[in-house]
C-alpha cells in the first residue's frame, strides 16, 4: 500500500538530522503563521502563486533560490567543521552515512536548487524588460517550470526528514549510484529531485529561445541587444542542448534501478564509462549554463556603473557564441584518469584551454570599460570588482587541470574542489548578487542598503579566500576531496583555516538578511520613483519600478545598443504616447501550481515504490495538461482606458518627483507621436 | 607537499609540467590584476581628473592583443599538452634497462589487494617497491570505482570493475610513502588508504621472503572472506595466492557473480 | 518639405506580430523537437556503445525478424501519409477530412503499437528480456522510449479528435494540430534511425 515507506524511514535517532528537520518545520510554521497573521493567504494564491507573470515567477525563483543557498551553505559548514574535526584519531561529530549524504546533498542543491532557479529568476526579470516585451512567449508554460523547480527542492528537503538522501556523490556515478551499493531510497530522491526539476529547465530554456528570437521590440536586432539578453540566449541554446542528455541519463540509471537493467552495471554487458560521458556531455555545458548568465549581468553593470559603453560589444557577443558552441566539446576534461589514450586525453585538453580564450576577452572588455569610465562603486559593482581577480585565479587552476599529466596528480584533489568554488562562487554566484542587487529596484520599487551590501560583499569576498584557498594547497599536499575521518594531521591547520572562512561567509549571508530587513525598514526613503536608478542603458530602466504587470504600455522603436541610453540621449525619454491600445493578456492559473503538486506526489511515490500513488499523480498531470490544453479563455483584453489610467498615475508620479516637466495648465503631458 | 617534493620521474615530470603552466599563466593573470585594481583607481567617479570617454567603446589594437596574446599562450599550453600527455601516459611503459615489476591492484571495499603474480604473493593494504625498476601495473576493482594515486611517485588512474586500467611508475628515491583511493567509493573511502615502501631491491627481495614465509593463503575460500566490506583494514600477507586472480575477479564482476546475488541489495556494512 | 519624423513606438501591428500565438507556438514545438533529439541522440549513442555486449545472452541476429519488422515501418509509414493527409484537410478547413485522416493515422498507429508490444512480449517470453543483458536493455529502451512518444501521440490525436467534434476547426485546434502533425513526422524520421541502427545493423 504505501511501497517501501515505513516509520523506520524517519531517521529518529539522528539528532542533528531531527534538529534540522525540526528548524525547517518551524521555518515554514513561522511564515504560514505570519501569512495567516497578516490575512494574506488569499493574496498568495491569487496573485503570486497562480501568476504567469514573468516577473513575479522570476522573483519566485530567486526567493527559492535564496532559501536553498541557506540550506547548501548549512552542508557547507558541515563539512568544514567535521573536515576540521576529524583528524588523527578523531571521529568528527558526523558518522560517515550523514557526511556522505551532506556532500552529495550540498553539490546538488547548490548546482540544481540554487545556481539554476537564481539565474532563471534573473533571466526572467530582466530579459523580457530588456527586448521590450511584455512577457516571455509562454507565459503558463514558464509557471510550471517555476512549479517544478520548487518541486525538486522540496524532494530534496523531504529526503531530510523521511528516508536519506543519495550518499553517491552529486554527479552519482554507477556503480556506486546502482542498487547493488545504493539500495536505499537517497539516489532515487536525488534522481526524482533532478529530473523533475530539469523538464522545469528545459522548458525554460524553450521559453527563453522562443522569446527572445520572435519578441524583440521593433528595430532591436539581434547585435543591439543588451548583452545579459545575449547571455540568456546563448544560455537558453545550452539548455536546450544539454539537459535532454541528462534526462536521458538518469532515466537509464532509473531503468538499471527499478527494472534490473545493465546500463551502467559492472556486469552483464553494462558499460558504468558511458555514464561518465553522457553525465559530462550534459554537465559541462552545465557549468557554463551557470556562468554565462553571471557574465551577462557583469557586462551590465560595468557599463552602468562606468558611465560607459560596454567595450568591444561585438567581440563580446562572439566571444559568447564562441564559448557556447565550445562547452560541447570538452566534457572528457572531467575523467582524463579513465585511462583514455594520450590522443584522447590531449585532444579534450587543448580544447579546454582554447574556451580560455573567449573568456579572457571577456575580462579585458570589462577592465576596458572601466578605463576611462567614471566608476561608481554600488554594490552590483564591488561584486563585479570582486569577480574580476578572483575568477581569474580560479580560470587559471581550471586551465592547470586541463593539461592531463597535471590532472593526473590532482584529479579528485582538494584543489579541484578549489578550483570549481573558485569559478562558481566569484563567478557564478557574485554575478547573481550582482544582479539581484542591481535589479532589486525595479522588481520591488525600492533601492536595497548600500551599507549591509557592502559588509556583504567584503565579507564573502575575504570569506571566499580565507576558505577555498587552503583548499588548493591540501590538494598540493595530496588530499582528496570527500573525505570525512581519518584525516592526516598535516592538513588540519589548512581544515581550521578553511572553517573559518566557512564563518566568515556565514557573517557574509547574515548581512545580507540583515540588508533585506533594513532595506525593507527604510522603503520609503530609498523609493525608486523614477524606474531609473542607476542611470541605467538598457530598457528595463525605461520601465516604473515595479513596472505594471503590462511592462510597455506602448512597445518602443529601438535605434541603437543601449536602447535606453541612447533615447535619453536623443531626448526622448519618458515621451507619452498619444493613444493607447487594449493589450492582450494571459490570465493567472493555477494549473501550474497544481501539476507541481502532483509532480511532488508522482516524484515521492517513485522514491517510496508506491506505485497507485505514482500512477495517480501521473494520470492527474495528464488531465491537467490536456484540460489546459482545451481552455480557450486563457487569456484577457486590458482596455486602452484602464492602460491610459495606470499610465497617467505614472506620469503625474514621475512630475512629483521632478523627473519630467509638470503638466502645464489645462493641458496634457508633452505628447509627442504622429498620428498613426 | 608531495606534488611539489615527488619521489619518481613521472611525478617530477608531473611537477614540471604543473610549475610550466602556472607560469605561462600569470603572463596573462598578472596584467588582469595590474588593470583591475588600477583602472577602479584611477577612473573612480571622484577622480575628476581622469580622462572621461563615456563613448569610447572599440579599439582594434586592443581587440587583436586580447584575443592574440591568449591565443598564443594556448598554442604554448597547447603544445606542451600534447607533448605531455603523451609522454606521460600512464599506459606507456617507462624507458628503462630493468625488466618490469608486474604488480596488480585490485580496489576493493575498503581496501587495496595487490597480488605480485612473478612472486605469487599478495598484500593487503602495503606495497612495496624496488627503487629505479619500473614497475607495471593492472588495475581493477571488485566493487565500484576507484582511483589509485601515490602522490609522491604521480600519476592516478581509475580502477573500475569489469574492467582493466594500467599504469607505469618508478620510484626513485627510498621511503614511506602513502597510496589512496582518490574516487568516493562509499562509507569506508576515508580509510582507503596502503603503506607504500620504496626500498633497494635487495631489500625489496627480503620483504618478499619475509611474506612467503607468513602463514596466510589467498585461495578462493579466503578471497571471498576478503569480499566482506570492511574499514580500517589492518595489512594482511598471502604467501600464496590463487594463480590468476586478477583475471578470476574481472570475470566475476563481469558475470555479476560473487558473494552478492545479481543487482541484488547488499548490506555494505 | 516635411520632416520624417521618428515614430517612437511600436504599431499594434507590429506588436501582434511579435505576440502571434500560433507562430510562436508553432517555432517553440520545433525547439522542443530538437531537444528530444538530442534526447533520442543519447539512447542511439549509447545503445551502439552496448551492441555487441551479449553477456552471453541472445544477440541481434538471433531476435530481429526483419520482415516484421519491415510491417511495422510501413504502418508508421502510411500513418504519415494519412497525417499528411489529415493536414490538407486542416489547410482546407475542412473539419471532416481532417478528423478522417486523423482517425486512420491512429488506427495505423496503434497497429504499429500493437506490433511492437507483441515483439517486446515474444522476446521476454523467449528469455531475452532487458535484463539479460547490456545489449538489451539499450534495445529495449531505445525502441520502447519511440514507442511511448508514438503512445504519447496516440493519445494527443484521441484528444485532438475530442477537440474536433467540439469546437471544430478553430484557431488554436489548427495549431494544435499543426504541432501534433511535426511531432508524428519526427517519430517517423527517429524510426528510420531506429530501424536502421538497430534492426538492420542488428541483423547482419
Amino acid at each position: 500500500m504505501l511501497g517501501k515507506l515505513t516509520l523506520a524511514a524517519i531517521p529518529y535517532h539522528n539528532p542533528i538530522i531531527m534538529g534540522a528537520v525540526g528548524f525547517a518545520l518551524a521555518a515554514a510554521a513561522a511564515v504560514s503563521g505570519l501569512i495567516t497573521y497578516y490575512g494574506k493567504w488569499r493574496y498568495l494564491w491569487n496573485e503570486w502563486l497562480t501568476s504567469v507573470d514573468h516577473k513575479k515567477i522570476g522573483i519566485m525563483y530567486v526567493i527559492l533560490a535564496l532559501v536553498m543557498l541557506l540550506r547548501g551553505f548549512a552542508d557547507a559548514i558541515m563539512m568544514r567543521s567535521q573536515q576540521a574535526l576529524a583528524y588523527g584519531s578523531s571521529r568528527g561529530y558526523l558518522p560517515p552515512h550523514h557526511f556522505d549524504q551532506v556532500f552529495t546533498a550540498h553539490g546538488t542543491i547548490m548546482i540544481f536548487f540554487m545556481a539554476m532557479p537564481f539565474l532563471v529568476g534573473l533571466m526572467n526579470i530582466a530579459v523580457p524588460q530588456q527586448i521590450g516585451a511584455r512577457d516571455v512567449a509562454f507565459p503558463f508554460m514558464n509557471s510550471v517550470s517555476l512549479w517544478l523547480t520548487a518541486v525538486g527542492a522540496m524532494l530534496v528537503m523531504v529526503s531530510l526528514g523521511i528516508g536519506d538522501f543519495s550518499r553517491a556523490g552529486w554527479p552519482g556515478y554507477p556503480p556506486l549510484s546502482e542498487l547493488r551499493y545504493s539500495p536505499d531510497s537517497g539516489v532515487d530522491y536525488w534522481i526524482w529531485a533532478i529530473q523533475l526539476s530539469g523538464i522545469g529547465t528545459l522548458m525554460t530554456g524553450i521559453n527563453f529561445l522562443v522569446t527572445i528570437l520572435k519578441m524583440r521590440a521593433p528595430g532591436m536586432t539581434l547585435m543591439r541587444m543588451p548583452v545579459f539578453t545575449w547571455t540568456a540566449l546563448c544560455t537558453s541554446i545550452l539548455i536546450v542542448l544539454a539537459f535532454p542528455i541528462l534526462t536521458a541519463t538518469l532515466a537509464l540509471l532509473t531503468l538499471d534501478r527499478y527494472l534490473g537493467m545493465h546500463f551502467f552495471t559492472a556486469g552483464h554487458g553494462g558499460n558504468l564509462m558511458m555514464y561518465t560521458n553522457l553525465f559530462w556531455m550534459w554537465g559541462h555545458p552545465e557549468v557554463y549554463i551557470l556562468i554565462l548568465p553571471a557574465f551577462g549581468v557583469f557586462s551590465e553593470v560595468v557599463a552602468t556603473f562606468s558611465g560607459k559603453r560596454l567595450f568591444g560589444y561585438s567581440m563580446m557577443v562572439y566571444a559568447t557564441i564562441a564559448i557556447t558552441f565550445l562547452s560541447f566539446t570538452v566534457w572528457l576534461h572531467h575523467f582524463f584518469t579513465m585511462g583514455a589514450s594520450a590522443n584522447v586525453n590531449a585532444f579534450f585538453g587543448i580544447t579546454t584551454m582554447v574556451i580560455a580564450i573567449p573568456t579572457g576577452v571577456k575580462i579585458f572588455n570589462w577592465l576596458f570599460t572601466m578605463y576611462r569610465g567614471r566608476v561608481r562603486f554600488t554594490t552590483p559593482m564591488l561584486w563585479t570588482l570582486g569577480f574580476i581577480v578572483t575568477f581569474t585565479i580560479g580560470g587559471m587552476s581550471g586551465v592547470l587541470l586541463a593539461v592531463p599529466p597535471a590532472d593526473f596528480v590532482l584529479h579528485n584533489s582538494e584543489l579541484v574542489v578549489a578550483h570549481f568554488h573558485n569559478v562558481l562562487i566569484p563567478g557564478s554566484l557574485f554575478g547573481y548578487f550582482a544582479g539581484y542587487a542591481y535589479w532589486f529596484p525595479k522588481a520591488f520599487g525600492f533601492r536595497l542598503d548600500e551599507r549591509w551590501g557592502r559588509r556583504a560583499f567584503w565579507a564573502w569576498l575575504v570569506g571566499f579566500y580565507v576558505a577555498f584557498m587552503p583548499l588548493y594547497i591540501l590538494g598540493l599536499m595530496g588530499m582528496p576531496r570527500r573525505m570525512d575521518y581519518d584525516i592526516n594531521p598535516a592538513w588540519h591547520p589548512y581544515l581550521e583555516i578553511a572553517a573559518l572562512g566557512a564563518a566568515i561567509i556565514a557573517l557574509g549571508i547574515a548581512c545580507q538578511i540583515a540588508q533585506l530587513v533594513a532595506s525593507f525598514r527604510k522603503r520609503a526613503a530609498t523609493r525608486d520613483l523614477s524606474g531609473d536608478p542607476w542611470d541605467g542603458r538598457t530598457l528595463e530602466w525605461s520601465l516604473p519600478s515595479p513596472p505594471p504587470f503590462y511592462n510597455f504600455a506602448r512597445i518602443p522603436i529601438v535605434r541603437d545598443r543601449d536602447a535606453f541610453a541612447d533615447i535619453k540621449q536623443r531626448g526622448a525619454a519618458y515621451r507619452r504616447p498619444a493613444r493607447y491600445h487594449d493589450i492582450h493578456m494571459p490570465k493567472n492559473t493555477a494549473a501550474g501550481f497544481l501539476i507541481g503538486a502532483f509532480a511532488l506526489l508522482f516524484g515521492f511515490a517513485m522514491v517510496w515504490h508506491i506505485w497507485w500513488l505514482a500512477a495517480s499523480g501521473a494520470f492527474a498531470i495528464l488531465v491537467l495538461v490536456v484540460a489546459r490544453a482545451t481552455r480557450e479563455d486563457t487569456d484577457y483584453i486590458v482596455p486602452a482606458a484602464e492602460i491610459e489610467r495606470i499610465e497617467t498615475l505614472r506620469y503625474r508620479r514621475l512630475a512629483a518627483a521632478g523627473i519630467i516637466p509638470a503638466e502645464p495648465q489645462g493641458g496634457g503631458l508633452p505628447a509627442f507621436e504622429p498620428a498613426e | 607537499m608531495p606534488l611539489l617534493d615527488p619521489s619518481g620521474p613521472i611525478g617530477a615530470a608531473e611537477k614540471s609540467v604543473l610549475l610550466t603552466a602556472i607560469g605561462l599563466m600569470l603572463i596573462v593573470v598578472v596584467p588582469v590584476f595590474l588593470m583591475t585594481f588600477w583602472f577602479a583607481w584611477r577612473y573612480r567617479a571622484s577622480n575628476r581628473k581622469a580622462r572621461y570617454a563615456p563613448e569610447w567603446a572599440s579599439s582594434g589594437k586592443i581587440e587583436l592583443a586580447v584575443w592574440l596574446v591568449p591565443a598564443v599562450i594556448v598554442s604554448l599550453l597547447g603544445l606542451l599538452t600534447w607533448n605531455a600527455t603523451h609522454r606521460l601516459s600512464p599506459y606507456r611503459p617507462l624507458a628503462s634497462a630493468k625488466d618490469p615489476l608486474p604488480i596488480d591492484a585490485v580496489a576493493m571495499n575498503w581496501k587495496w589487494l595487490f597480488i605480485y603474480p612473478r612472486q605469487h604473493i599478495a598484500t593487503v593494504n602495503q606495497l612495496a617497491l624496488p627503487t629505479n625498476v619500473p614497475v607495471s601495473f593492472r588495475l581493477t576493482s571488485q566493487t565500484v570505482m576507484a582511483s589509485f594515486f601515490i602522490p609522491r611517485l604521480g600519476s592516478q588512474i581509475y580502477a573500475m570493475p569489469g574492467m582493466r586500467t594500467k599504469l607505469h611508475l618508478l620510484a626513485d628515491k627510498a621511503g614511506i610513502y602513502t597510496g589512496r583511493n582518490f574516487q568516493f567509493s562509499g562509507r569506508g573511502y576515508s580509510w582507503m588508504q596502503f603503506q607504500v615502501i620504496a626500498t633497494s631491491p635487495q631489500k625489496f627481495d627480503v620483504w618478499i621472503d619475509k611474506i612467503k614465509r607468513s602463514s596466510r593463503k589467498l585461495n578462493l575460500a579466503a578471497f571471498q572472506k576478503l569480499e566482506r566490506p570492511s574499514i580500517e583494514t589492518p595489512t594482511i600477507y598471502y604467501a600464496a595466492v590463487h594463480p590468476h586472480l586478477f583475471e578470476y575477479i574481472i570475470h566475476q564482476v563481469m558475470t555479476g557473480q560473487g558473494t552478492y546475488a545479481s543487482n541484488g541489495a547488499v548490506d555494505v556494512g | 518639405m516635411s520632416v520624417e519624423v521618428a515614430r517612437h513606438f511600436a504599431t499594434p501591428l507590429e506588436e501582434r506580430a511579435r505576440s502571434d500565438a500560433v507562430a510562436n507556438a508553432a517555432y517553440g514545438f520545433w525547439i522542443y523537437i530538437m531537444s528530444d533529439c538530442v534526447l533520442f541522440a543519447a539512447l542511439f549513442a549509447t545503445f551502439i556503445v552496448l551492441s555487441r555486449n551479449y553477456a552471453g545472452g541472445p544477440t541481434g541476429k538471433n531476435l530481429i525478424d526483419l520482415p516484421y519488422t519491415f510491417a511495422e515501418t510501413m504502418l508508421l509509414l502510411c500513418s504519415s501519409l494519412s497525417c499528411g493527409l489529415a493536414t490538407l484537410g486542416v489547410n482546407r478547413h475542412s473539419a471532416r477530412q481532417a478528423a478522417l485522416w486523423l482517425i486512420v493515422t491512429f488506427l495505423l498507429g496503434l497497429g504499429f503499437i500493437g506490433m511492437e508490444v507483441n515483439e517486446f512480449r515474444h522476446m521476454v517470453l523467449i528469455g531475452a528480456d532487458p535484463e539479460r543483458s547490456g545489449f538489451l536493455s539499450g534495445f529495449f529502451t531505445l525502441v520502447a522510449t519511440h514507442g511511448a512518444h508514438v503512445g504519447a501521440g496516440l493519445i494527443w490525436m484521441a484528444v485532438m479528435l475530442a477537440q474536433i467534434a467540439a469546437k471544430g476547426l478553430t484557431v488554436r485546434v489548427r495549431s494544435r494540430l499543426l504541432r501534433l502533425g511535426m511531432f508524428w513526422h519526427f517519430l517517423d524520421i527517429i524510426w528510420v534511425g531506429v530501424f536502421t541502427l538497430v534492426y538492420l545493423r542488428g541483423a547482419i
